[in-house]
């Protein structure tokens, strides 16, 4: 049976509580990070076409910031940093004090090393606590960074998925300003692709079966 | 009298269309992905496959969407392409994409798959005697691709680099 198939409700339920773990334990490093609150959360786990993967990150043709890594050990998978163009700038800026242009082709070396290394930690996070909950060793890659159309850079985490199915299983987590409202209030998504072989593993160290 | 519109036919990831002049087709977003155009430049009859992996053979499911694979997809294309009317030796082609989004130190063969998907394409239009007239391959940029069948010229959008015509 194919994999999509064995993938009931539960466990789309059951991920999204690991993912509001690792959400979590993101959000806290964030907030000290910035010095100020950040709110995390998983709205929803989706299995979803790979056309609605690139919309849930704002469009195939996009302008986006985008930092990739694998993840390696007991349970492959993908994760992406996703940043829309004014609230990559939002970030760098908070981050780095300097107001930067992106899309400008010189854009300040500061302020992708800083949204280079901010996903690092953000992801090394988020990872350690779905780690520490599923004990499953997970080992992150260093992130790399790239801004380019969405649909071109989410490519990368589809080879694994692509192979046995036309969808993936998006662990969507998205980061917002609890003091703000409306748009200027999110400052980023991340996604978690896990590989098809994470599946069995990271539902049996929940203790939930799999057909 | 009614006038005929030219419409632009969008092609999404794992999927080809054909189409004929003065409509026109597209496909957005391959990073990488590849997009090949086959095309008859006598009938202005052209197709667009948007592959994402280089062979079926790498399908771990048994009903595999045939358009994903660059041997698979290109096959059917040939035969919708004869089924329109279009004659085997009149075939031409072009192609872009095939990119290494992000890189990283550790190259490993999943993060090669962009050069491995134009290498795969390539070898089967070779195979096929169909003359590759253009490429824009490789590289590290997203492209949104639009074929003219009616000039046979592709072009090429980029973010950082805007447009060109291959």
């Amino acid at each position: 049976m194919e994999l999509i198939q064995r993938i009931q409700p539960l466990h789309l339920d059951v991920l999204k509580e690991a993912g509001n773990i690792g959400a979590g334990n993101a959000a806290t490093a964030l907030s000290s990070l910035l010095n100020k609150t950040i709110d995390m959360k998983v709205p929803a786990v989706r299995v979803v076409s790979f056309q609605e993967v690139q919309a849930l990150a704002g469009g195939a043709e996009t302008l986006v910031v985008a930092a990739f890594l694998r993840i390696t050990g007991e349970a492959p998978g993908s994760m992406f940093l996703i940043l829309q163009k004014s609230e990559a700038e939002h970030l760098a800026a908070a981050l780095t004090g300097q107001r930067v242009d992106i899309g400008n082709d010189d854009l300040e070396e500061m302020a992708v090393s800083a949204l280079q290394e901010t996903s690092n930690i953000l992801a090394g996070s988020y990872l350690s606590a779905l780690s520490d909950f599923t004990s499953i060793n997970m080992q992150p890659s260093v992130p790399a960074l790239a801004i380019d159309m969405a649909g071109a850079l989410l490519d990368a985490g589809f080879v694994e998925m692509s192979q046995v199915g036309d969808y993936a299983i998006v662990i969507d987590t998205v980061m917002e300003e609890p003091e703000k409202t409306g748009e200027s209030a999110s400052i980023g998504q991340f996604f978690l692709l896990p590989d098809p072989d994470a599946f069995r593993q990271i539902f049996r160290a929940l203790g939930v079966n799999m057909p | 009298m009614t006038v005929t519109e030219k419409q632009i036919i969008k092609v999404g990831m794992a999927d080809w269309k054909a189409v004929s002049a003065p409509d026109a087709i597209r496909t957005s977003g391959l990073g990488s992905c590849v997009g090949i155009v086959i095309y008859d430049d006598k009938r202005h009859t052209a197709a667009l496959a948007h592959i994402m992996l280089p062979d079926s053979k790498m399908a771990r499911n048994k009903a595999l969407n045939r358009a994903k694979f660059a041997d698979t997809a290109i096959a059917d294309v040939l035969l919708a392409l004869k089924a329109k009317g279009c004659s085997a030796f009149q075939l031409k082609a072009k192609m872009a994409g095939g990119a290494q989004m992000f890189s990283f130190s550790s190259g490993s063969d999943m993060m090669r798959i962009g050069p491995r998907n134009a290498e795969a394409v390539k070898h089967i239009l070779k195979e096929n005697n169909i003359p590759l007239l253009a490429e824009d391959t490789g590289g590290n940029k997203g492209r949104t691709i639009t074929f003219y069948p009616e000039t046979t010229s592709l072009h090429i959008r980029t973010i950082h680099q805007g447009e060109t015509v291959i």
